[in-house]
């Protein structure tokens, strides 16, 4: 009766031989994920920056971080941003705050211009989220002053009634230290960040005295202030 | 009834243990859960704790759900169905072990640092590097005990369930290894070597596997064991599986992207994850045919056998998450779908219904047959499963309300042209439902108490029920 085939050959080799089955197995679930994932490093449309450059920051000779000015380009964030951005992944933000507008007339005008590939560039993990029970923040900055951030981390519900984020009292308390602003930023570096070894020094230099709360503040602050768009340019087919 | 000597023909010691640290996690996943769902109806709840706050307590949830609960009913189910479908022992028993202390040391490890906020910031994959390490090694252990018990069989075939584990453990190897590719810059900081659209649509390659293997394709090895026993009948059809399983395999891979719909991932690559994402109601739907019409003939065994009623109404939830899933990745669906409530429902379809369900079925024929007696109380299993039907039918229905409710008010323009609500107005909307989420969640959450509380009573004595057989002494 075992000898019976029920199906096909190939099948039924499988059904009898482990090895071949996980052979199979191994080939057949990597097709979808090459297919996927592999051409997003090698076609030139995925990241909008390959047509227009000045999407992202042409740094010169010399200059520091400090030298960019908001609409100049994408650039790497600064020690101060950087603790900030360290902040909103310990504290789970993407997980209520997503930070990827989609081309809808509605996002526009809730949010601003949709969101590029290239302004995530330097973002090792990406914060795009999945889920919005709060807003998004992918062009939050500069839409509020710094003392309402500050009001709204520590009491959310002291400026927006509504809100369901949790208080974050402590980021008022937790003073940053340079020299982990600085092994974090070496780190970035080396996942593919251009940072130079002045700015991490001056990343360390930045962050002295400041606290959490100035750091996630910074952070927000420039949120979508990088880039500066042509409305009437399409940067995505 | 089994006799003694099967207890002894196989390694059931440490599949006791697998079982019974399973229940203590669903009750203790679903408890995290509930006390979240809290948190964002009434916000009060965050006590200004940072261990307690909700994007600290949220990954603490989802990893006590997919990896302590489902991490350990996979465990246990594999190792007893691989041992009795291939006649033999397990490979090793020491190796087996292994698996189970260092699994839950992961599990402690993720109970104390998830809430620390020691995360690498990526949705189901926040354990830090040297916990990652930790999970590819222990997963090692156990992908190749299986094969190698695989190896040794007796049976001239393979079963059908374990091609199912067998492709759970390969992919899972794949997905883990790869997302979690980061720099270490302390013992619990690290920077994922990805960034922007790549690391997006590698961590939604990662996101909607957990889900297409662990969750399913690993819980259908379950299904394909353990209805058959349960209702002890063949299952429906042999081709059926074969075309479920390889389709299944070569589909599910694909769909990550349809979690990127409209966002800054090129639209060839959204789209041919929503095409693939469509094609998967027909594989999904015939392994969920199969598992139903085994049933064929013998559906009166639904009226008096409460475990098999697990077992089919997991199926139930399966193919309404199957069917829901691909609408929500087809593009107009998912511009009013997506970053809403709405997925949040479609996952707690799946993972209360299917998921808990299933396993919850499975684990009760476990604990039967490992300890060899009737269940304690089958009234309180007939409770558990109306309290986990009442509970998910609340829960998604709150759901949908919101989810489709907020994406309406979000896109809503007025005579004037302007946008209607303001981004507030719509986050108050969804207070009731909010509420409505946490008391569904609740009931299912009670479920799982009465659960572990007729899991322990089995344990401890034998049932009144119990039939004539001697129950063999415990090690």
């Amino acid at each position: 009766m075992s000898d019976k085939i029920h199906s096909t050959k190939l099948q039924d080799k499988m059904e009898r031989n482990v090895w071949a089955l996980l052979i199979m197995l191994l080939v057949t679930l990597s097709i979808g994920g090459i297919v996927e994932i592999v051409p997003l490093y090698y076609l030139d449309n995925t990241m909008e920056h390959n047509a227009r450059p000045e999407i992202l920051w042409q740094r010169k000779e010399g200059q520091a971080l400090a030298d960019w000015k908001p609409g100049d380009g994408v650039r790497p964030y600064t020690g101060l941003e950087l603790a900030g951005r360290n902040v909103y992944i310990r504290e789970g933000c993407y997980l209520c705050h997503s930070q990827m507008i989609r081309p809808f007339r509605d996002e526009k005008e809730r949010y601003g211009h949709y969101s590029l590939a290239s302004e995530s560039i330097y973002d090792h993990p990406f914060q795009w989220g999945s889920k919005r029970t709060g807003p998004d923040l992918a062009r939050v900055g500069g839409k509020y002053s710094d003392e309402w951030h500050v009001k709204h981390m520590i009491a959310p519900r002291s400026v927006v009634p509504e809100s369901v984020m949790p208080n974050y009292p402590w980021f008022e308390e937790n003073m940053l230290e340079g020299e982990t602003v600085a092994s974090h930023m070496r780190g970035m570096r080396t996942v593919g960040v251009p940072y130079t070894d002045a700015d991490i020094e001056a990343g360390a230099e930045q962050v002295k005295g400041k606290t959490e709360m100035d750091a996630i503040v910074a952070y927000m602050q420039v949120l979508g202030t990088m880039v500066k768009f042509d409305y009437g340019v399409q940067y995505r087919e | 009834m089994e006799s003694t000597d099967v207890s002894q023909k196989y390694n059931f010691d440490v599949i006791r243990w697998f079982s019974v640290a399973s229940v203590i996690y669903f009750v203790v996943g679903t408890l995290v859960g509930v006390y979240i769902a809290a948190e964002l109806a009434w916000p009060f709840l965050n006590f200004d704790i940072a261990e307690l706050s909700f994007g600290r307590l949220r990954p603490l949830h989802t990893n006590a759900v997919i990896f302590a609960f489902g991490g350990c009913v996979l465990m246990a189910t594999a190792f007893y169905s691989v041992q009795r479908t291939c006649g033999v022992k397990l490979w090793s028993e020491k190796l087996a072990w292994f698996t189970f202390w260092g699994w839950n040391l992961i599990i402690v490890s993720a109970v104390i640092t998830l809430p620390m906020g020691l995360t690498q910031g990526k949705e189901y994959a926040e354990l830090e590097w040297p916990i990652d390490i930790a999970i590819a090694v222990v997963w090692l252990s156990f992908s190749f005990n299986f094969i190698m018990t695989i190896a040794n069989r007796r049976s001239s075939h393979i079963y059908v369930s374990n091609w199912f584990f067998l492709g759970m453990m390969v992919m899972i190897t794949y997905l883990h290894v790869v997302n979690s590719l980061a720099i270490p810059v302390e013992l619990f900081k690290s920077y994922s070597i990805f960034s922007s659209v790549q690391d997006a649509m590698i961590q939604w390659w990662w996101g909607h596997n957990a889900v297409g293997f662990y969750l399913t394709a690993g819980f259908l090895g379950i299904m394909y064991y353990f209805v058959p026993k349960q209702a002890d009948r063949p299952i429906f059809s042999y081709r059926l599986s074969v075309i479920h399983f390889w389709a299944l395999m070569f589909g599910y891979v694909w769909l990550g992207a349809h979690h990127l719909q409209y966002t800054a991932l090129p639209d060839w690559t959204g789209s041919l994850g929503a095409a693939i994402s469509l094609a998967m109601i027909i594989p999904s739907w015939g392994g969920a045919v199969n598992g139903m019409m085994t049933l064929s003939g013998a559906w009166d065994k639904l009226r008096t056998d409460y475990v098999l009623r697990f077992l089919i109404m997991s199926l139930a939830f399966y193919v309404m998450s199957t069917f829901e899933g691909p609408v929500m990745s087809i593009k107009t669906v998912n511009a009013l779908s997506h970053y809403t409530d709405w997925t949040i429902g479609h996952v707690h379809s799946g993972a209360l219904g299917w998921v808990g369900m299933v396993a919850a079925g499975a684990l009760y024929h476990l604990v039967m047959k490992l300890w060899n007696r009737e269940m304690y109380s089958t009234k309180l299993v007939n409770m558990h499963f109306w309290m986990a039907t009442i509970g998910i039918v609340i829960y998604i229905v709150a759901m949908w309300i919101s989810g489709i409710m907020q994406g309406l008010m979000w896109r809503d323009y007025d005579e004037f042209g302007t946008l209607t609500y303001t981004f507030a107005e719509t986050v108050a909307a969804m207070h009731p439902y909010y509420v409505m989420r946490t008391v569904g969640g609740f009931i299912y959450f009670l479920g799982t108490v009465v659960m572990l509380y007729n899991v322990v009573m089995t344990i401890r004595n034998a049932s009144p029920a119990t039939s004539a057989s001697p129950s063999p002494a415990q090690a």
